[in-house]
């Protein structure tokens, strides 16, 4: 039989339309023959497979005309999830941040290691350690200084003097007037002259609440310098007077004219006067003269706040400390002058005569 | 949104307006897992339209029961299709984004995939089959046209001969189909 033949007969016997004499020879022979029996199970599912694929298209297409009437696309944008830029950051670069993130952890747990920060201990201890820290080095300085000290007390004393002020003379005889800041702890004072020479002093007496030191020069160099020319004011002065100073800032004679601008010193002391006048740390211990060659006060301090102004203890306690003086301190006389020569000088003259009488205090300590 | 029965029902009675009904309720649904997922929007409707093409052959076997909503097993359906699509493409980033909650239906999706291999072949079969073949093929086995209609249109004067162009035609398609 054919094949054709047989695929006629498959399919009129599926489809119903054998008569059923044939049929029940068709039955017979599918009884007989296997090879039959599976051909016509072969024919029902290839066909069927066939009529799927129809079902299948028209499926597609009905569902592809559906799909057609659908807005995707504003659909698409509602439905689009839209994270944060940092939730979208992450998802697209996570594996990057994590690596980065990594990083940083131990970096940090490193240098946490290294500055021992890890183990457990209190911040505050870090800050007294740097205060025992601190102790320790200034006891090493203060060590240093004394091991220099002590070197330095092995070569012997110094021999530049430490500190230098002005005085100037009482009397003709050797009596000099200097500030008790100049010379206070002094081993030796000496003090020179306008022609540069130096007589040793030794100091007769000192009043520390006005400031005042006596000296007398005890050098055997040492000449009388006759009757001072000028005599000490027993009043007070009054503000605005001229007055003028000489002294010995650097290493020569200096002048310095100025004011009296207050009857009261530094702090409202009445021991002194207020002035305004150009002074430095070397004419302590000068004389203040007003314009008729009276020495009206002795210089003993400036104001480091306010430029120009300056103070000087009033003449009067300086008369005061000379009479305070022990007779047996004395072993010369020391009667001060009453006679002003320089009255009706003109200043320059004054200054002049003045410079004799006028010298510079050097002080050593060791 | 229609019922989940209304759904059944409808497909079994071949209801134009009910499958529309279906298509139009959960395709926002599936658009949302796959553009969601590293997907676009036609990769979406062929996942979506695979999944109602379960759904149907399933109900129209006789053997969907409403043992979960309709909602969850397109759900599933999809998802298991995607994962599938992503892992093809090497898109597969070790976990997906989920919207809804889903059920196991990889049996189910391996079954629909292995018919859908075989209606392929037959697809491409009937394409290498050619002229007239095709139509006769496609008209008797597929629109269920009479012999005496296709005769009229191929012009044949015999109905035998029609006949055994047709068997002819059969006999290459199936050797065309289990030759791929």
């Amino acid at each position: 039989m054919k094949d054709n033949q047989l695929l006629e007969m498959i399919e009129r016997y599926l489809s119903s339309e054998m008569p059923a004499d044939e049929r029940a020879q068709f039955d017979a022979l599918r009884k007989k023959d296997a090879t039959i029996d599976a051909k016509i199970a072969e024919h029902i599912e290839f066909t069927s497979l066939l009529k799927q694929y129809n079902d299948r298209l028209s499926l597609q297409s009905r569902l592809d005309e559906i799909h057609d009437e659908i807005d995707v696309h504003t659909l698409k944008d509602d439905l689009m999830a839209h994270p944060s830029w940092v939730v979208q950051m992450w998802r697209n670069h996570h594996s990057k941040i994590s690596v980065a993130a990594s990083v940083a952890i131990f970096a940090v747990l490193t240098i946490l290691y290294f500055t021992g920060d890890l183990s457990n201990r209190d911040p505050r201890f870090q800050q007294l350690k740097q205060e025992v820290d601190r102790v320790k080095r200034e006891q090493s300085k203060l060590g240093a200084k004394t091991d220099n000290i002590i070197k330095a007390n092995k070569t012997g004393p110094a021999i530049s003097a430490k500190f230098s002020g002005t005085g100037f003379a009482l009397t003709g005889n050797g009596y000099i007037v200097t500030n008790y800041h100049v010379i206070s702890g002094a081993d030796s004072v000496y003090v020179q002259n306008a022609q540069g020479e130096s007589f040793h002093t030794k100091v007769v007496y000192t009043e520390p609440q006005y400031d005042v030191a006596i000296l007398q020069i005890i050098d055997p160099a040492f000449k009388n310098l006759g009757t001072v020319p000028y005599s000490f004011k027993k009043s007070k002065s009054d503000l605005g007077e001229a007055v003028y100073t000489l002294g010995y800032p650097g290493d020569d004679l200096k002048f310095g004219p100025g004011a009296l601008t207050a009857s009261t010193g530094f702090h409202g002391d009445t021991t002194e006067y207020e002035l305004y006048i150009p002074v430095n740390p070397g004419n302590s211990g000068g004389p203040l003269m007003d314009d008729k060659g009276n020495v009206i006060a002795i210089i003993n301090g400036k104001q480091t706040q306010t430029q120009g102004v300056a103070y000087a203890v009033k003449s009067n306690y300086l008369l005061k400390a000379i009479q305070s003086i022990p007779a047996d301190s004395l072993n010369k006389s020391l009667k001060l002058s009453t006679k002003n020569t320089l009255t009706n000088l003109s200043r320059t003259q004054q200054i002049k005569k003045l410079r004799n009488y006028v010298f510079s205090v050097k002080v050593y300590n060791q | 949104m229609p019922t989940d029965s209304e759904v059944i029902i409808g497909i079994l009675n071949n209801s134009d307006s009910v499958l529309k009904k279906l298509y139009l309720a959960y395709f926002p649904m599936v658009l949302q897992l796959v553009i969601n997922n590293n997907g676009n929007e036609d990769e979406a409707k062929d996942i979506y339209q695979e999944a109602i093409i379960v759904l149907y052959n399933k109900v129209k076997r006789g053997d969907f029961e409403l043992s979960s909503k309709l909602k969850t097993y397109i759900y599933s359906i999809c998802r298991r299709l995607w994962l599938k699509r992503l892992k093809q493409l090497n898109k597969y980033g070790g976990d997906i984004k989920d919207f809804q909650e889903y059920l196991a239906v990889e049996d189910e999706v391996e079954k629909h995939e292995e018919r859908d291999m075989q209606l392929n072949k037959m697809g491409d079969a009937l394409k290498l089959l050619g002229e007239p073949c095709k139509t006769i093929m496609e008209d008797f086995y597929m629109h269920n046209r009479s012999m005496q209609d296709i005769c009229e249109r191929f012009g044949y004067t015999n109905a035998d001969n029609a006949k055994t162009q047709k068997y002819k035609c059969l006999q290459r398609l199936k050797k065309l189909f289990f030759q791929q």
